[in-house]
Parts: C-alpha cells; structure tokens; sequence
C-alpha cells in the first residue's frame, strides 16, 4: 500500500508539472467568477442569453459560428431558450436553400435545423472585408486559444492606448492581452452598446462577461453534462474502489495466514 | 462463527461483482447509444412540397428522411375504384378514407413493407404498384394485394399548409 | 505451457477441448503461478492491456462518425463533440486515452529498467515490448493528424520530413509518404488507415509479449529466479486480478478526471484552429509524451544526424539486455545502479522538459548535456558497472528476509550466482 500511495503521488506530480509546463507563456489576464469551473460548474443562463445577444448583435457581423445551428439555442444545459423562442430567432434569419426544382438558389427564414448563418460567403470574402485579417469562427475560439476564457474576457477590455515608441498602422489598435499586442479588430464594445431585456446594464464587462460564456458554451456544449456524469463516475469508481480494495484484503489473507 | 465468516465473504464478493457489473452496464450503453440518430439527424425539419404543377394522374417522388415518398393526384375513376374495395377482400383492411383524407391525393412512403424496396407507379395486378424484388401488388390506395409484403404502404404524417403545399412530417 | 496437464470435468468439456484447447488456455492463464511479492509497479501490465482495449473500442466507435477528408475531417470531429450520442465522452476518453496510455507504458518501462526485467531469459519479450512501444508512437502520430487542426498538419509536416534527412531518396520517401507535394487530403486518408491497422498489430504483438512471458514466468522485486508453482507463488486468479483490479481502479480515477474535468489540458489549443497550409502556429511542440525524443532530434545542429540521434535513443534500448552487464537483475541488491536509474529518470524527466521550450539559449544546452548523458548512460555506465559494481547479497527465496542478518546470505548469494550460471 506505501508504494502504491508512492506511485500515486509521483503521477500527479508529474502529470501538474506537465500540465504547468505546457502554459509555459504566462500572462496576467483579468479576473472574474466563471460559473462553470469547478467540479459542479453550470452555465449561467441569464448569462448565455445575453452573451447571445451580444453574439449577435456585435460579433455576428464579421464573425461566424458555422458549427452551430439554431436548436442548439434551447438544447439543455445552452441558453435554453424555450422551442418557441428559439423558432423566432432562427426564422428571424434569411436561410439560402436550393436548389428548387428550377434548379435555382432561394432564401427562406431559418428553421431550427439550420445552422448559425455566416456572415461571409467565404474565408477569402471574409478576408476581403476586413482589411485581410480573417475573423475566426467562433464556435471553438475559446478552447483555440491558450489563455480560453480568461483570454477572450481580458482581450475584450484589453483596448489602450499604445505605449510610447509603438507606433501602429492604420487599422491596426493596440490591445494588452493580444499575442504581440497588436490586433486588427477595434474595440468591438462600449457601454450600452446593447440594450439587455432581463435589465441589466450593460457596461463593458458585464458584456464581455456574458459574451465569453456563451463563447464558452458554444465550444463545449456538453459541459454541464460532463460534469455531472464525472460527479457520477467518480464517486462510482471509489466506491468500486474501495470494495475491491477489501476484497483484495479478504482474498490475500487465505496466504498470508499460511505464510 | 466460522459460517457467519463466509457469509459476510460471500456478501462482500457478491456487493462487488453487482457494482461492478453496473459500472459496465453504464459503460457499454454509450458505446451502442451513440449509433442510434444523433442529435441533428433527428431535428431534421420536415420537407415541404410544392404541388401546384401536378396534375391528376400524376405521382411525384420527393425525398424526406432519406426514404422516397410517393404524392399522387388520383383521378376520380381511381378514387371510386379505391372506395369500391371491399374490406374482406383486403390482406391489412384498411379504407381509403383513412388512408388518403382528401381523396384526391394520396400520399405514402414509397417503400414496400416486405424488405423495403421502392415499387413501381402504375404496375402490378392492381392498377396501382408493383415491387420488383419479391413481386408484392398493391392497388390504388397503396393497399397489399397480392404477394409478400405483410402490410399496407405507410402513410406519413403530412399536411397541407395551403392548397398548392403539402407539408410531410 | 507444455508442463501443464489439464482434463476438463464435463465430457462436453473435453469433447470441445480436445479439438480446440482454449479451456487449457484459460486454465492455465488463471492457474498461471506468480510470484507473490509483485509490489503495484507490476500492475502497470494489466493497466496498459486496459488502455489498449479501451482505445480499440473508442476508436472503432469515432471511425463510425469521422470523415477522413481535409475539407470534412475538423468539422466531422466538431460533429461528434457536439450531435453524436455521447460522442464528447468518447471523443475526450480517446484523446486523453492516449495520454493515459504512455503514461501506463512509461511507467512499465521504467519498472522493467528498475528491476532488471530484460535481463536473460527475458530478453525476447523486452524486444517484444519495444516494437509494440515504437508502434504506439506511430499510432499516436497519425491519431493526432486525423482532426485536422493546426497542430496535427503542421505535426504531420514535421515529423514526415524528418524523413527527407535520409540521402538520395529522402525527398523521393517524403513524396511518397505524402502522395502530393505537401501535407494533404491523401495523407490525412491514409494516415487514418494506418491509425485504424496499427492498433489490431500492437494487439497481436501483445498476445506474443504475454506468451513469451508465461514461459520464463513473472520477474520479481527480489530478481532471483524461483520454483513454480510454490510457496513463493500465487494462482494468477484471483489473487493477481483482483490486486491489478484495484490499482486498474485506481488509475481509472485519474483518468477520470482528465476526462470529465481536464480534457483538453494535455492537448494544445492551436488544434483546435483548422489547419491552415499557410500559417505555422508560433510554438510547435508535439504531445507531452514525444517530448524527451524531440528533445534529443533538436539538440543535434545537424539534420540527419538529429534523426539518427532521435532514432538510435529508442533503438538502443533493444540493446540494452547485452549492454548491462551485470547477473544481478533487480536494483534493490544494486546500490550503484540504483543511483544511476534515478539520475536516468531524472535526465528523461529533463529531456520532457527542455522539449516543452523553445530550442534557444539555455534550454538548448540543457538538452545537449541531457542528450549526452542519456546514450552515456546506456553506452558507458551500464557496461562498466556490471563489472566493477559491488553488489548486496541476494536472498535465498522471496519468503525470506529480504535484509537484514539473516544466517544465509551468504548461501544465497552462491547459490544466486549458480542459478545464473
């Protein structure tokens, strides 16, 4: 048993200094309480529906989120918009289907099998209208970059004015938290940038707060389910464990008496 | 005593092997759950079919959930032949009246209920389709006849949104 | 398994058994004698047939739902993660699986180097385990490729033009490994193939690395030879299963966690950026458990000698049954070995480390000294201290007192020593 506990010292240790050498860039990024860390994180509802509104209000302009579609919206552990909500806000969307017995593209509204409309037609066409900076799709962005959600959240109230003896070109902003500090996207919030229904104000962070996660929940739409379902199995296995563990005992004692 | 011994042996051997076998049972069931439909396949929204353009006489085949439907605009000489059936005579009785709500048209999935081939418009004993894989006859309504299939062919659900639109699903 | 003589009870048992013997098969394999003393670095084997069985059966169900095409391979992975029942849970068990998986394996290794486990007549087996431990960095390469983000592209890119160091047909090898001009959709195709064959091999070589290990039978703490089955032995079932069980159990709790709480911390976030042929991500490393070897390939300033550095660091643990020297198999009657097998351990730990940082400055020395050790290690040290080692005296039998002044020692040590002969 002492080796045993041995070995399982020595894996954890090894298995954080990894982990610790891994985030081998650390940055100081701003901090805030994220509803979904710990072992039983959920989203913030309230959150997700506003952050889907800034989604689409602010960012759906020039970012895309090709990997979801409209049903998501009211799928438990998202947003959870009701059906009849979620409906709305897809037929709200013009849809390009076809081709129809003519042979000929149409647009439609939405429906809920439909995924996120793009805003461009392609990366090259998304490139074009940004000054050659293509802005990424967002429905992994959080779990794409190093910092996740902590990153997003502090690049968004990152905006400054560049130190003395950086010079940028134009459109081109300074931003504390980008790699590099440079960024081609200009500040995309300001206070009352969007009028939120529930009646919360909307200042910057409060914003950028319930933009980063449903940001966050769009990445990983599962992660209420997982952990609850890592709750589960980790009780399970100790439980497990620990009757295995008498078993063990049990069965060893036939030879240690003999010996 | 030395019984008594064995018996809380035996409890604590059976209490294992239980949870354990759980623990596969939970195991196991996301590995064949995750070839049932996924989550977009079944919110795949219903199709909507433009018939405006048919004629009577006329079927068309559209696509919903990857199976062939079959819209047909029936004549009145078929409709009265439909109603005419009489119910002895039918293998899975069934009158055209629940079959096709608004008798003139008439819409079903286009697979035969023996082992699901696609039969063929206005072939067969019946005047209505014939299946070329075992030879199963169904009349104008979709109704077995004669052959194999155990079963009339199936009527989606389905209805129409206005005069020209039928909605399957 | 030829010294086993096994008559089924039932006559239906013996009808079926004298055609097709698996009832003597499983009666030897639970009847199996094992040396009682295996502390739980021996349990690591039965962990690792675990991980092998779960990435099968993972990876048979994320074929079902993959696409291996470059232009639908990222999204046909998003679509697990997110439409597919319980496709994150098998996704994430794969993915962190086979971090899991090395982590099991290197542990085993290093078991083997503590306790001599290479040593005659075990050496086959050894070579077996080496072959299966090549095969798996192969699988886990091509398995990092498939989803097709910038990581597994520009991995792939890398690792496939270490080739193109060979001379003369180097570039022609790199082409053809490709079947393009670069990194593309007939790669990715034929990588997912290969992903998909290598494990059924490394499942067969494992069958053998079992088999050749039931004929000299389980090494032990104590690395004296012992008579089986007898006091010093135990029926494989239920004692060993039910101790592998619970250190399983064990490990599956850390695995676990990584799955449901931590299951992207041991991958890179740029993978999950889509590849992109015209942009390399700023810091390109590969999975946590290549580090050491990258390390090595970039300590050496020359091209093709890096890859036969890198190469020869795996290679040469083939060797390593004729390059210790020593009769004594386990460390524990090695004091100078001990010290060396832990400054080993270190210098690997090391060689993981510097892999991590970019290759510049310090870290870059580091790794020179850390690659110089470890082939000295192997080359220098293990040789000479065969010789020149002064050992403690082993044990009589296992259910002996290990240390301390027992009366026959001395008798254990000779006799020891004419075992080995």
């Amino acid at each position: 048993m002492k080796i045993f506990c041995k070995i399982f010292t020595a894996i954890i240790i090894v298995l954080i200094s990894l982990s610790n050498s891994y985030a081998a860039e650390k940055v100081n990024y701003l901090k805030t309480n994220w509803s979904f860390k710990g072992l039983f994180g959920k989203f913030d509802r309230g959150a997700l529906q506003r952050g889907y509104q800034v989604y689409t209000e602010v960012c759906s302009s020039c970012h895309s989120m090709k990997y979801l579609s409209y049903r998501n919206l009211s799928e438990q552990g998202g947003p959870e918009f009701t059906v009849a909500q979620a409906k709305v806000i897809a037929a709200s969307f013009e849809v390009k289907d076809g081709p129809n017995a003519d042979g000929e593209m149409f647009t439609r509204p939405g429906k809920l099998s439909d995924k996120f409309v793009m805003p461009y037609e392609n990366i090259k066409a998304a490139q074009a209208a940004n000054g050659g900076a293509y802005p990424p799709d967002m429905s992994v962005l959080v779990k794409a970059r190093g910092g996740g959600v902590d990153y997003i959240y502090s690049l968004l109230q990152g905006y400054d004015d560049p130190p003395v003896g950086i010079t940028l070109d134009e459109g081109v902003y300074y931003n504390k938290y980008m790699y590099g500090n440079k960024i081609k996207m200009a500040s995309p919030l300001s206070d009352g940038l969007v009028e939120y229904s529930d009646g919360t104000i909307a200042t910057v962070e409060q914003m950028s707060k319930d933009v980063t996660t449903f940001l966050m929940w769009a990445a990983e739409p599962h992660l209420e389910a997982r952990h609850q379902m890592g709750f589960k199995a980790i009780v399970y296995l100790i439980i497990l464990t620990i009757l295995v563990y008498f078993s063990m005992k049990k069965i060893w004692s036939r030879i240690e008496t003999e010996v | 005593m030395a019984e008594k011994k064995t018996k809380r042996r035996d409890f604590l051997f059976t209490a294992t092997y239980a949870v354990g076998a759980v623990g596969v049972g939970a195991v196991v069931w996301p590995m064949i759950d995750q070839m049932n439909p996924d989550a977009s396949v079944k919110a795949l929204a219903s199709t909507e079919v433009d018939v405006s353009s048919m004629d009577p006489g006329k079927t068309i085949t559209v696509l919903w959930r990857g199976k062939p439907v079959f819209i047909r605009r029936r004549t009145q000489e078929e409709i009265a032949e439909a109603k005419s059936v009489k119910m002895d005579e039918l293998k899975d009785p069934e009158k055209d009246e629940e079959r096709a709500k608004n008798p003139e048209w008439l819409v079903m999935l286009g697979v035969c209920t023996h082992l699901g081939c696609v039969p063929l418009d206005q072939k067969g004993d019946y005047n209505g389709w014939f299946c070329p894989c075992h030879g199963s006859h169904y009349d104008i309504s979709g109704r077995i006849r004669k052959g194999p299939a155990p079963t009339n062919m199936e009527v989606p659900k389905y209805e129409f949104v206005n005069a020209n639109t039928i909605k399957i699903g | 398994m030829s010294d086993h003589n096994y008559t089924p009870e039932t006559k239906i048992g013996k009808w079926f058994n004298d055609r097709l013997p698996l009832l003597t098969l499983a009666n030897h394999l639970t009847d199996y004698p094992t040396p009682k003393n295996l502390n739980y670095w021996w349990t690591f084997g039965g962990i690792l047939t675990f991980c092998l069985i779960t990435q099968i059966v993972t990876g048979l169900t994320l074929a079902m739902h993959y696409i291996a095409h470059a232009d639908m391979a990222f999204e046909s992975v998003e679509h697990i993660m997110r439409d597919v029942n319980y496709g994150w849970l098998i996704r994430y068990i794969h993915a962190n699986g086979a971090s899991m998986f090395f982590l099991a394996v290197y542990i085993h290794i290093f078991r083997s180097l503590f306790y001599g486990s290479y040593k005659s007549p075990r050496e086959i087996i050894w070579i077996i385990g080496i072959i299966i431990y090549l095969l798996m960095m192969a699988a886990a390469f091509m398995g990092y490729v498939l989803p097709w983000g910038q990581m597994s592209f520009w991995g792939a890119t890398v690792i496939t033009n270490l080739f193109s160091a060979i001379p003369l047909v180097g570039e022609g090898i790199v082409t053809w490994l490709w079947g393009g001009y670069s990194v593309d959709n007939p790669t990715l195709t034929r990588f997912f193939t290969l992903h998909y064959l290598i494990p059924f091999l490394i499942l067969g070589l494992v069958v053998l690395h079992i088999w050749a290990l039931h004929v000299p039978g389980n090494n032990n703490p104590v690395g004296i030879d012992i008579k089986k089955p007898s006091k010093d032995t135990v029926p494989f079932h239920p004692y060993i299963v039910i101790k592998d069980g619970f250190a399983l159990l064990m490990f599956m709790i850390v695995f676990a966690f990584f799955v449901f709480y931590t299951p992207n911390i041991l991958g890179h976030a740029d993978n999950y950026i889509e590849a992109d042929p015209l942009v390399t991500p700023a810091h390109i490393v590969p999975e946590w458990y290549l580090l050491p070897f990258y390390a090595i390939l970039r300590s050496v300033p020359d091209k093709l000698l890096g890859v036969v550095a890198m190469l020869s660091a795996i290679l040469i643990l083939a060797a390593l049954p004729w390059l210790d020297t020593s009769k004594i198999r386990s460390a524990v009657f090695r004091p100078l070995y001990r010290q060396f097998y832990w400054i080993l351990v270190a210098d690997v730990l090391i060689l993981g480390y510097v892999g991590a940082m970019p290759a510049e400055g310090l870290y870059l020395l580091i790794a020179r000294v850390a690659t110089a050790y470890y082939f000295l290690h192997f080359l220098v040290i293990l040789p000479f201290l065969g010789f020149r080692e002064k050992t403690i005296p082993l044990p009589l039998s296992i259910t002996d007192p290990v240390l301390g002044g027992s009366p026959n020692f001395a008798t254990a040590k000779n006799k020891e020593e004419s075992v080995i002969k």
